[in-house]
């Protein structure tokens, strides 16, 4: 255990490091949140076309876009892995002793680090846009392990993906494919409710629809989740370990 | 074959060993010996089989039938074992140009388990062996292609492997960076005592680093032996170069795929 913390950790503070030094990816994954928030969510709030009970839509879809912010920023993790893979430091990685969950889980908690960014700047706008969001320590607390666990999960996914189509170009076209559908088919900007029933279905079986449950019942102030925090976490935390296990099998492929 | 510690007498040790890629037989039946201490040479034309062979052996790759010992170990039955072994250095530059030299052993020493205590001591005899003591906090994209693969020797021999491994470590070095690059291998054999199995087609790479050669060709073992003796078997006079043409294939190679082409560029192009 010791030693998979200790390889894990030393993968993820590499990516903290380069994070760090170079916020242009993190300043520029920062403008789509804004949009969502500024644009789309005041226009939509101001038309009251969507129904979301005692809660105002701006606070209503704010959880979502932190957790479309997560999606986005892990899902395009891949990219980052297919040029590592081109560059050779995928090859050194797996030439060195360290276990390939470390590696693999290392990677996961880094893409944590820019989840994490993405809340800051979310509670930020948020402020600014007097969306009022709750502040005890333990639901902001229960946030940043929803983002964390949510940006594992997702660039896990990633990763897998990036596995299979092992070009930059192929992954391009499927990380498209892939987010928009994920996105529309959650609860992230509108309630289940209001969805016909075969998509309501798919949302169901969508991770994403357990986050954004997560997260809005921990960020709305009068909030609550729908299925249950131990449901949300417990869906988000099986469904990750189970990426991990197919990630740790596909990885090596990489480099074939 | 045996796979259990103590393999008496070769670093490398391969028995039929053949990888497939569908219909594409890569490593066809490879059996080679490489004793302890050696600079052993794996040359061949684009696409003969050495990075397939070298990722075998760095058990990058399963092989698809035989086998090889590396330090003593089965790469099927005993990765793990091998790779605590062995140091790699791929044909691609593989340290992080957004970290600098000395983080980059950081990450090397922390993946190779060196204890705490020993860390900064190694990676500074590391730093000052390959002659980048005063650019250890630079960035490493601030380099030269030279200084960026001594940064990767030193970052494969930080835990002193038994053998290292390095996939045509030169390509696109000036001479001087590449007579660097062999003085260092030379004192890493003389000082460590390590075995290096080094592929390339630079003949006069070969002739001038190695103590022994072997030429592939369409993923077969076409010769064995040292570059005088290689030499001497084909004539009086004859070069390294016609060695090679004679044993490689000759000709104008058709190998090497698209992928190789491109890789060998973008190597080229970040080494400047």
């Amino acid at each position: 255990m010791d030693r998979f913390l200790r390889e894990s950790a030393a993968i993820a503070q590499v990516e903290l490091i380069k994070l760090l030094r170079d916020p242009t990816e993190m300043v520029s994954r920062a403008v789509q949140p804004v949009l969502w928030l500024v644009v789309f969510g005041q226009v939509l709030a101001h038309v009251h076309g969507i129904y979301t009970g005692d809660v105002g839509y701006l606070a209503f879809i704010t959880p979502g876009i932190l957790a479309q912010s997560v999606l986005f920023s892990a899902i395009f993790y891949g990219i980052a892995v297919i040029w590592e893979r081109d560059l050779g430091v995928v090859h050194k990685l797996l030439v060195s002793p360290a276990r390939r969950i470390s590696l693999v889980f290392g990677k996961a908690v880094s893409a944590g680090f820019r989840g994490l960014v993405q809340a800051a700047v979310i509670y930020l706008v948020a402020f600014f846009m007097h969306i009022t969001l709750r502040q005890e320590p333990q639901a902001i607390f229960g946030v940043l392990a929803g983002v964390l666990l949510g940006s594992a999960l997702f660039s896990t996914f990633s990763l897998i993906i990036a596995c299979i189509v092992k070009t930059r170009e192929r992954f391009m076209g499927i990380g498209q494919l892939l987010t928009m559908p994920m996105f529309f088919a959650s609860n992230a900007i509108y309630p289940l409710d209001i969805m016909p029933g075969w998509l309501r279905v798919v949302a169901q079986l969508n991770p994403l629809t357990y986050l954004v449950d997560a997260l809005r019942g921990l960020m709305i102030v009068g909030g609550k989740s729908v299925h249950g925090y131990g449901v949300d976490f417990a869906v988000l935390l099986t469904t990750f370990v189970l990426l991990l296990l197919i990630a740790v099998r596909l990885y090596p492929t990489l480099v074939e | 074959m045996d796979t259990s510690a103590g393999s008496k007498g070769f670093a490398v040790k391969t028995a039929g060993l053949t990888r497939s890629f569908g219909s594409l037989t890569a490593v066809n039946h490879v059996d080679l010996a490489i004793p302890y201490g050696e600079i052993y040479g794996l040359l061949g034309a684009n696409g003969a089989g050495k990075t397939t062979l070298i990722k075998m052996l760095t058990t990058l790759l399963a092989p698809t039938s035989g086998d090889a010992e590396v330090g003593g170990f089965g790469v099927t039955l005993s990765p793990a074992q091998v790779r605590g072994r062995i140091g790699y250095v791929p044909q691609l530059l593989s340290a992080d140009g957004a970290l600098t030299g000395y983080e980059n052993l950081v990450l090397s020493a922390k993946l190779y388990g060196l204890p705490h205590a020993q860390r900064n001591a190694r990676i500074g005899e590391a730093l000052t062996f390959m002659g980048l003591a005063d650019s250890a906090k630079k960035l490493v994209k601030t380099y030269s292609g030279g200084m960026i693969r001594r940064l990767e020797l030193a970052q494969a021999m930080l835990h002193r492997p038994t053998i290292l491994f390095l996939d045509e470590p030169t390509i696109g070095l000036d001479p001087m960076a590449r007579h660097s690059v062999w003085d260092r291998l030379r004192d890493l054999r003389h000082d460590y005592g390590m075995t290096v199995l080094v592929t390339t087609h630079d003949m006069e790479e070969a002739e001038a680093l190695c103590d022994e050669l072997a030429i592939l060709h369409a993923g077969r073992v076409a010769v064995v032996g040292t570059p005088a003796g290689l030499r001497a078997g084909l004539g009086a006079g004859a070069t390294m170069d016609e060695v090679f043409a004679h044993y490689a294939g000759g000709g104008i190679s058709e190998s090497g795929n698209f992928r190789d082409a491109v890789q060998t560029r973008r190597t080229a192009r970040r080494l400047g």
